[in-house]
């Protein structure tokens, strides 16, 4: 049976992609890959201002993830295209916060912790802790469902329907945000945007409808959050890492299959 | 059906986007029941006065004003939905709203394509897509529906058809009707008052107004049972600003 450390583990890793399934999809359909990655690079930052001020990491973590998504929300439109203003603003962040992080004695051997992801060492309360999020993120982007999927089909639509498109889009940045907080822990500062991306991309060909497209990225990013698990402590590997791996390999699958359909 | 308040008004509108100015001092009022056509050439400001009067474009000085609780169904130019987005007619016709099954299924046969129902956006063809918008746009059960280009890639005949549609959703709806059409030449003859926009209203009334009008001239189309008007006109008035295209020569619009 499972040991008490991987049923935690594992319980984290499926919070986490039901939180990052429906969010990832709107990442998708914006094209908000570049995005998602500023906002999770930022982190670093906030691990680094957290640890300095020796609070919690999860409120230092939301607090520059949402400070990024604020930052580069309202940054368009000044002479750079967005993908170079979001490729500045990813890489920067990063490197500013890993060299932050430099200088405070006895964190240089947790960094990759910080970077891949701990999963196995999740505890109970960082469980309560991503699971809440998780909640959060999952009720904010039901309830402004509907309007955000007539604001990605067309602004104008939901404008003319009497929506805000920009509120509806700050929604979006704080979901962004925490579901950045609460992976952290599971697959790191590096690879949560593939977490986000990848199941929804996997899903995008098995799917009709935008409502079953995040069904079936959260089905999909729960089985690698499980299927890495399991084969990261079978063959000893990385845990973030290997569920990255695994995700990936179902969206090889999917694309293999898709290509077969249409042929 | 129409009654004399507006249930829409623009006063002294003026929209810039950087340092070109796009629209300027525009008045306007539609009134409930009325179809309202927009001409102008390219770049004479329809699409952003449209976009404005949906609330879209902030103008940079004056004023609108809506009836409480006005309903708009808005039937956009173009619209790109993502290779990445799965999303069924029905689904989309849902947007931002559910509506009941048989409501949807009514709002396919009106529109012609009753058999599109599970048909994915990205499968459509020009002219369903179109369809199918104007019946996103009348399942939000609209006050006013606004067009943008509506005939835009449609042939003399499927414009001809579609202005017919438009007449007779105001007849069963009663919702007023504000279309923009760019092609200067080609005017309903249904439409109860024209408004020629080059940045500013440089004239507007019933075409019939316009077309006794000594700088008008107007010439109806044959074949198209009437729906098409042509009308000429000339510019009588200065322009005291710039804008990027004047009024091509009217030869040029001729059919």
């Amino acid at each position: 049976m499972f040991d008490d450390f991987l049923l935690r583990a594992a319980l984290a890793g499926v919070g986490t992609a039901l939180a990052a399934a429906p969010l990832g999809c709107f990442v998708v359909w914006r094209r908000m890959a570049y995005f998602g990655d500023a906002t999770a690079h930022a982190a670093m930052l906030g691990i680094a201002l957290a640890l300095a001020l020796d609070v919690p990491t999860f409120p230092g973590v939301l607090l520059a993830a949402l400070a990024m998504g604020v930052t580069v929300s309202s940054l368009g439109g000044r002479g750079f295209a967005a993908d170079t203003l979001l490729g500045v603003l990813a890489h920067s962040a990063l490197a500013f916060g890993l060299v932050a992080v430099s200088f405070l004695p006895g964190v240089r051997s947790d960094l990759s912790a910080y970077l891949f992801g701990d999963i196995l060492a999740v505890t109970r309360s960082d469980l309560m802790v991503i699971w809440a999020g998780a909640g959060v993120v999952i009720a904010l982007i039901s309830w402004r469902w509907s309007a955000l999927l007539t604001g990605t089909v067309a602004p104008d639509l939901a404008i003319a329907s009497g929506l805000d498109p920009r509120r509806d889009q700050a929604a979006l940045t704080l979901a962004l945000a925490l579901t950045v907080a609460v992976a952290i822990k599971v697959v790191g500062v590096l690879l949560i945007a593939a977490l986000l991306v990848i199941p929804a991309a996997t899903a995008r060909s098995l799917a009709r409808t935008p409502e079953s497209m995040a069904i079936a990225a959260g089905a999909l990013g729960s089985l690698a959050a499980l299927g890495g698990l399991a084969a990261s402590f079978r063959f000893d590997t990385p845990t973030g890492p290997t569920i990255v791996c695994v995700a990936t390999c179902l969206f090889l699958i999917s694309v293999l299959i898709g290509g077969r359909r249409k042929r | 059906m129409t009654s004399t308040d507006p249930i829409l008004s623009a006063r002294g509108v003026n929209v810039r986007h950087g340092a070109l100015q796009v629209l300027h001092d525009v008045d306007l009022d539609i009134c409930r029941g009325e179809i309202v056509t927009i001409v102008g050439p390219n770049g004479s400001g329809k699409s952003t006065l449209l976009r404005t009067l949906i609330g879209a474009i902030r103008p940079d000085s004056g004023t609108l004003t809506r009836a409480p609780g006005l309903h708009i169904g808005y039937v956009p130019q173009k619209l790109h939905i993502d290779p990445t987005l799965p999303i069924t007619v029905t689904r989309f016709l849902g947007l931002p709203r559910r509506h009941p099954a048989a409501q949807i299924a009514d709002a396919l046969h009106h529109a012609g394509l009753p058999d599109l129902a599970q048909r994915q956006m990205s499968a459509l063809s020009g002219g369903q897509f179109q369809r199918v918008l104007l019946a996103r746009a009348l399942l939000e059960n609209p006050d006013i529906l606004m067009l943008d280009e509506p005939t835009q890639g449609l042939d003399q005949r499927g414009s001809a058809a579609f202005y017919l549609r438009i007449a007779e959703i105001r007849r069963e709806m009663g919702c007023a009707v504000l279309m923009v059409s760019h092609e200067l030449h080609v005017v309903m003859s249904a439409s109860d008052r024209v408004i020629c926009l080059n940045g500013h209203v440089c004239c507007s009334g019933t075409p019939e107004v316009v077309a006794s009008a000594p700088e008008y001239r107007a010439l109806f189309g044959t074949g198209t049972q009437g729906a098409l008007a042509l009308y000429r006109h000339t510019h009588d008035h200065g322009h005291d600003h710039d804008h990027p295209q004047e009024h091509a020569p009217v030869e040029d619009h001729a059919i």
